[in-house]
């Protein structure tokens, strides 16, 4: 985001003017397509989470990882399709918040810069989207365990 | 086990609404979005509040990208409750190798088998 008290009067007349014309979003409408696809993922997530504690003898709090390997497996197939790209441009962050757009990312990088080769194109640029996400993840998860930790100490 | 399906659904609607406000109203970008849920999560876990959830809604806590923060946050804390601050980063991805192994795998493979759409 443009810092505002850099900007002269004339500049800031022209953004007045272009957020006049800027399109409205349809923050409503996106919502509820998102709720609705989101949901429906995470529905599909929550049947094959069911699967595995069935038939492969997971429990309730382990069955999450080979759900998330199976979620990201179905995304890598729906991406390679082109098919998970359309839906996003339907749901927005419906299929962008859940773990499959985060496999989304990662392969839809991986595809597009197979043509550079295998090494610097695919295995340098797989993380170029999903980088930010481990980058922030560890990192948070790293003060707050520490902070737990610590406390852990102190307190006993 | 109907009311689970229930709740993962709008749970996980929940937390795609809010990802679409982050996109929508405070405009921003989806690498942005997804760091920051990433943050979350791993702060809720701190707090103890994410694994309540999770065994509430099942799969609307655990597909969304925030359960990344927080099984990143579960690993380190197993381990450093054995071997002290080191624990905290030895055992980071402890929980989290299925997420990350599986997007590296299926992401070379599918770089292999798929060619780009325009």
């Amino acid at each position: 985001m443009p810092k505002k008290k850099e900007l002269n009067p004339q500049q800031q007349k022209y953004q007045q003017l272009q957020k006049n014309y800027e399109t409205k979003r349809p923050v409503l409408a996106n919502c509820i397509k998102a709720f609705f696809v989101g949901g429906l993922i995470c529905l599909v997530g929550q049947a094959l989470t069911y699967f595995y504690i069935y038939f492969f003898n997971f429990t309730e709090q382990t069955a999450g990882n080979p759900t998330v390997s199976t979620m990201i497996f179905i995304a890598m197939l729906l991406t390679g399709f082109g098919i998970y790209d359309r839906l996003g441009q339907f749901a927005g962050a419906g299929s962008a918040i859940p773990v499959t757009g985060f496999g989304n990312a990662v392969i839809s990088a991986a595809i597009e810069h197979r043509t550079e080769g295998l090494v610097l194109g695919v295995g340098g640029n797989m993380f170029k989207l999903a980088g930010s996400v481990i980058v922030f993840g560890v990192f948070s998860a790293f003060i707050v365990a520490l902070i737990k930790t610590l406390i852990m100490k102190i307190g006993g | 086990m109907l009311a689970m399906f229930f709740w993962s659904f709008v749970i996980g609607g929940a937390f795609c609404v809010i990802g679409q406000l982050l996109f929508d109203v405070a405009k921003l970008t989806p690498g942005h979005t997804l760091s920051l849920l990433v943050v979350i999560g791993a702060v809720l876990d701190g707090l103890g509040l994410y694994e309540p959830l999770m065994d509430f809604a099942g799969a609307g806590a655990t597909i969304p990208i925030t359960s990344f923060g927080n099984s990143l946050v579960h690993g380190a804390m197993q381990e450093a409750e054995k071997h002290g601050i080191v624990g905290v980063v030895t055992g980071m991805f402890e929980v989290t190798s299925a997420g990350i192994s599986a997007a590296i795998i299926f992401g070379f493979l599918g770089a292999l088998i798929f060619k780009p759409k325009g």
